[in-house]
């Protein structure tokens, strides 16, 4: 495969989206990684897990994320083998947003972190701009504007994880069809005590929704 | 020390005196933008959500009411929905000095042009003279347009002249800065084949959505029915609005 033209940074343009229900947290992603114009993965999975039951949805620079998780990783494996227990998905999503916000100036990607503990269930927590929130719903990447509205309105509060799993697909859809930089496949993860479900949705079983006809 | 042309008081005599500590001040030497009020410089835009849906029978347009000059919101009931002739509206989005002027010229003509045929003139063509415009000055002009009326020969139409200045027939279109968060919202929601009630409660739900996301739209919903028995003009104020239940 030859590259040709400008070598722009491999971005994962992104949408990426995590909810959590009574029990556990539903995460989503699409799967297309950007350099420029070129898509050089629509396969990829945006959703990396930290910890046994706490995993994070990347996005912005493909680079700068993944080196985020390496560092949370290996922070978060140390901090569970000091404690002698599974860390909280609130210590997970501090690693990262520490990491983020110490290094906010040179790093350009966001992280969602959510997971399941024995303390809070399940939890979603944003980290962008070296912030941290937790939310009930988080919506992120470029493909997450066109979905601010859907959103607002379509979720319910004690969904139950079926309901959730069709509401982040639905999401997804309606954002990779109106943002250029997401596309391919939707990959779900649902982390509940029981444990993490991945799940795999491939193009043609996405719901179909309004398509200019 | 800099000259001042504006008076020195106490809350600013620190910026004058240190101009450096403001990090933009000390960017950009001898501009003294960012030392006064932004809204003292920038531009009147009408940031917006506009919208516009066909249904058998006529077309159902909506907006919010905000214009902002920078942070400022300059007039907080604004009426972006501009009659061009009897059954004919536009919706504005973009600078509101070029969409006011745009508007008024094409209202002209259009009205010269029916007067002309001695006809109720198509909704395509005044698209056509939005188009004609916006294309020939579009280095010049931020402006998108959304016009939707009713005639008899096709019925109601949506056509949407974004900036660039294309125009394109669509069976409904949404614009302006606060309708990138509501395109996942209507994909979705959008059927065909929806009555005028079903119109007006899409877009009002649609507008209000935006308007809570969007930090350039707000105020109240205007929302306007056009059909062959003429025209229904509606406003959702504040407190009516539709809500939804995120945060």
């Amino acid at each position: 495969m030859d590259i040709t033209g400008d070598a722009s940074e491999v971005r994962t343009g992104t949408t990426i989206i995590a909810v959590e229900f009574e029990g556990g947290v539903v995460m989503g992603s699409d799967s297309r990684v950007s350099a420029g114009e070129s898509v050089v993965n629509r396969v990829f999975n945006k959703l990396s897990p930290l910890h046994e039951r706490i995993y994070c949805a990347l996005s912005g620079s493909a680079a700068d994320a993944q080196a985020i998780v390496d560092m949370a990783q290996y922070q978060l494996e140390m901090h569970s083998m000091e404690v002698g227990a599974p860390p909280q998905v609130i210590a997970a999503a501090n690693v990262v947003r520490n990491i983020s916000y110490k290094h906010k100036e040179e790093l350009s990607a966001h992280l969602m972190v959510a997971g399941w503990d024995r303390r809070k269930g399940g939890q979603v927590y944003g980290t962008l701009d070296g912030m941290l929130t937790r939310h009930q719903v988080c919506i992120g990447g470029s493909g997450s504007s066109y979905i601010y509205g859907y959103v607002d309105s379509a979720y319910k509060s004690r969904m139950s994880k079926e309901e959730c799993l069709q509401f982040v697909t639905n999401a997804l859809t309606l954002a990779m069809g109106r943002d250029g930089s997401s596309g391919g496949v939707v990959h779900l993860v649902t982390i509940t005590k029981d444990g993490v479900e991945p799940k795999l949705i491939l193009s043609n079983d996405l719901p179909q929704f309004y398509d200019n006809e | 020390m800099r000259s001042c042309r504006w008076p020195v008081t106490q809350e600013n005599m620190a910026t004058v005196m240190m101009p450096v500590q403001r990090g933009e001040s000390a960017a950009r030497p001898g501009s003294y933008a960012d030392l006064t009020p932004d809204w003292t410089h920038a531009e009147v835009s009408t940031g917006t959500t506009i919208m516009a849906v066909e249904f058998d029978g006529g077309v159902v347009i909506g907006a919010d009411s905000r214009t902002t000059t920078g942070a400022y919101i300059a007039n907080r009931v604004t009426d972006k929905l501009t009659p061009i002739h009897d059954r004919i509206y536009c919706c504005r989005s973009g600078s509101a000095a070029d969409t006011q002027a745009i508007a008024d010229a094409v209202a002209y003509q259009l009205g010269f042009h029916s007067i002309e045929l001695d006809e109720p003139p198509l909704v395509h063509t005044a698209a056509s003279l939005f188009k004609e415009m916006c294309y020939k000055y579009r280095e010049d002009l931020t402006a998108g347009i959304i016009v939707a009326g009713w005639d008899s020969r096709k019925g109601g139409q949506v056509y949407s002249v974004p900036m660039g200045g294309m125009m394109v027939h669509q069976p409904f279109s949404i614009g302006g800065s606060g309708s990138s968060y509501i395109y996942g919202f209507v994909d979705s929601s959008y059927k065909k084949g929806m009555t005028k009630e079903e119109c007006l409660t899409f877009t009002a739900n649609a507008v209000a959505l935006a308007m809570e996301r969007d930090g350039s739209s707000g105020g109240v919903i205007r929302l306007a029915a056009i059909t062959e028995g003429g025209v229904e003009r509606k406003v959702i104020l504040g407190n009516e609005l539709p809500r939804f239940n995120i945060g």
